[in-house]
């Protein structure tokens, strides 16, 4: 399984990666791993904003459904409408082509408090 | 935990292993469930359902004992003829769903691996009295599923018995890489497909898998899991034992009519089911299609029609070869009608669906 060093982890296996004040968040490689092959990314499409803790979707998988937690509070700006057509990307390319929305960090100090890849790696006993 | 006997092979294949009615079984293996799904629907794969539970019924009153326990007409059946029935409690509830064999010189009963020790103890309370010898036969048969349209192209050479001679809901007996084995076409995936029953230990048991897959090679063969299992049954709506039908379940509510044979005479449950189809049951299980985009039904999510409860899911997937939320559900005998359009209920949210038509892929 593959954890890149420069994203931040939250304990429900989200990832962030942080390019100013704006973000990229989606499951982690060992998260989608556990929830075998994705069928449906649900986001609501006039979402505005994630809240830091809060559901912002579903993701329905064969086997079982799960919320995503939002890591930080943030506003959003896009959410990845390919994965609409092919949601095996979230399997598939978890960091990169299977991200699930985009948005601008309200506070980036809540980043603080997110794992970094090592504590992830320890949490899921990696 | 159990393991069953092909643990090794399963392994090899870098299956993800879950405990399943007190047995280690592959879920899946790397590919998914989606793709171990389109296999047995386009090619063939290979099932390790070894957790299955096989009684052998032996007796002078052999098929009297049949008879009672079961809901079918056993006494329909011939040597190399099978069954799908039920047992029932004597208030109609479902104690299992089952396959009975006519073995000849006795009768094969193959249960569920949930529910292998309760079928046990209720099958031998009901041989007081009779002439019966029960035997619990799980630990020494193995078994495998063999289910795809390429299913027979892949065994027939390999068995010395003409596998395209064996009808449905049929068996012979023969030799396949020189193991005895019942050669069964049954399944539970609505495809083409044959079950081999065979006794033998690790290495004859990992004989016939490997020989299995080396005929099979030419037809993109692979192992597939349980979970597959489950989207394949669930598309030709082939009820599930602990999902769909239980002890609280009776027959003609589960939509098992078409195997009560009322006309045989007195069973366990009889009269109370025999009451219940002319009354009519309060519920009835159907099928139901999701309207709503991305949403999956679940086991025991609500369902509503215009705010007002009428039931419950009690198997939902997803369907790999229409790409909707499928399910069955216990509704109101009065809602029940195709066309319905009903709620489903989950995260405090209604998803829209729509009583259909069975199954949901011919």
């Amino acid at each position: 399984m593959n954890f890149p060093e420069e994203l931040k982890y939250t304990e429900d296996h989200e990832w962030i990666k942080v390019d100013g004040t704006t973000g990229f968040i989606g499951l982690t490689d060992h998260a989608q791993g556990e929830l075998g092959d994705v069928v449906f990314i649900d986001i609501e499409e006039d979402i505005e904003e994630i809240e830091l803790g809060e559901s912002f979707g579903t993701i329905e998988a064969v086997k079982t459904v799960a919320d995503i937690l939002a890591p930080v509070n943030g506003k959003v700006l896009e959410i990845n409408t390919a994965l609409n057509d092919n949601p095996e990307t979230v399997n598939n390319d978890p960091y990169g082509e299977g991200w699930l929305i985009k948005i601008e960090i309200t506070d980036p100090s809540e980043l603080d408090k997110l794992m970094d890849v090592n504590a992830y790696k320890v949490l899921i006993g990696q | 935990m159990k393991q069953t006997i092909f643990q090794q092979m399963h392994l090899d294949a870098k299956a993800k292993m879950v405990s399943f009615a007190g047995d280690e079984m592959p879920i899946q293996y790397p590919q998914g469930i989606i793709h171990e799904h389109n296999v047995v629907r386009n090619d063939v794969g290979v099932f390790d359902v070894s957790h299955m539970g096989e009684f052998e019924v032996r007796g002078k009153d052999a098929l009297a004992f049949v008879q009672k326990i079961t809901i079918n007409d056993a006494s329909k059946l011939n040597p190399g003829n099978v069954q799908y029935s039920a047992m029932c409690k004597p208030d109609g509830g479902i104690v299992d769903d089952l396959l009975v064999y006519n073995m000849d010189t006795y009768f094969m009963l193959v249960v569920n691996g949930a529910n292998i020790d309760k079928d046990y103890a209720w099958c031998l309370e009901n041989t007081k009295g009779m002439d019966v010898e029960l035997t619990n036969m799980t630990d020494e048969i193995n078994l495998l599923a063999v289910q795809g349209p390429k299913s027979l192209d892949t065994l027939n050479g390999l068995a010395d018995v003409d596998m395209s001679e064996i009808e449905f809901y049929n068996y012979k007996l023969g030799k396949l890489n020189a193991v005895e084995m019942i050669l069964s076409r049954t399944g539970y995936t609505g495809e083409l497909g044959f079950e081999l029953y065979f006794k033998g230990d690790k290495a004859v048991a990992e004989g016939v898998w490997k020989a299995v897959f080396e005929a099979g090679k030419a037809h993109n063969i692979e192992p597939v899991g349980l979970g597959c299992r489950d989207t394949l049954r669930l598309e030709k709506c082939y009820c599930l034992y602990g999902n769909d039908i239980d002890e609280t379940t009776n027959p003609i509510e589960a939509g098992l009519g078409w195997i009560t044979k009322l006309a045989k005479g007195e069973f366990n449950g009889s009269d109370v089911i025999a009451k219940v189809k002319e009354d009519k049951p309060n519920r009835r299980l159907v099928g139901f299609m999701v309207e709503a985009e991305k949403f999956i039904p679940r086991h025991n999510y609500k369902i509503s029609l215009e705010g007002k409860e009428i039931g419950h899911v009690t198997s939902g997937n997803i369907s790999p070869t229409l790409g909707k939320g499928i399910g069955l559900a216990y509704v109101a005998w009065d809602n029940k009608a195709s066309g319905t359009k009903i709620d489903i209920e989950a995260r405090g949210k209604k998803f829209a669906a729509e009583i259909v038509k069975l199954p949901f892929v011919k």
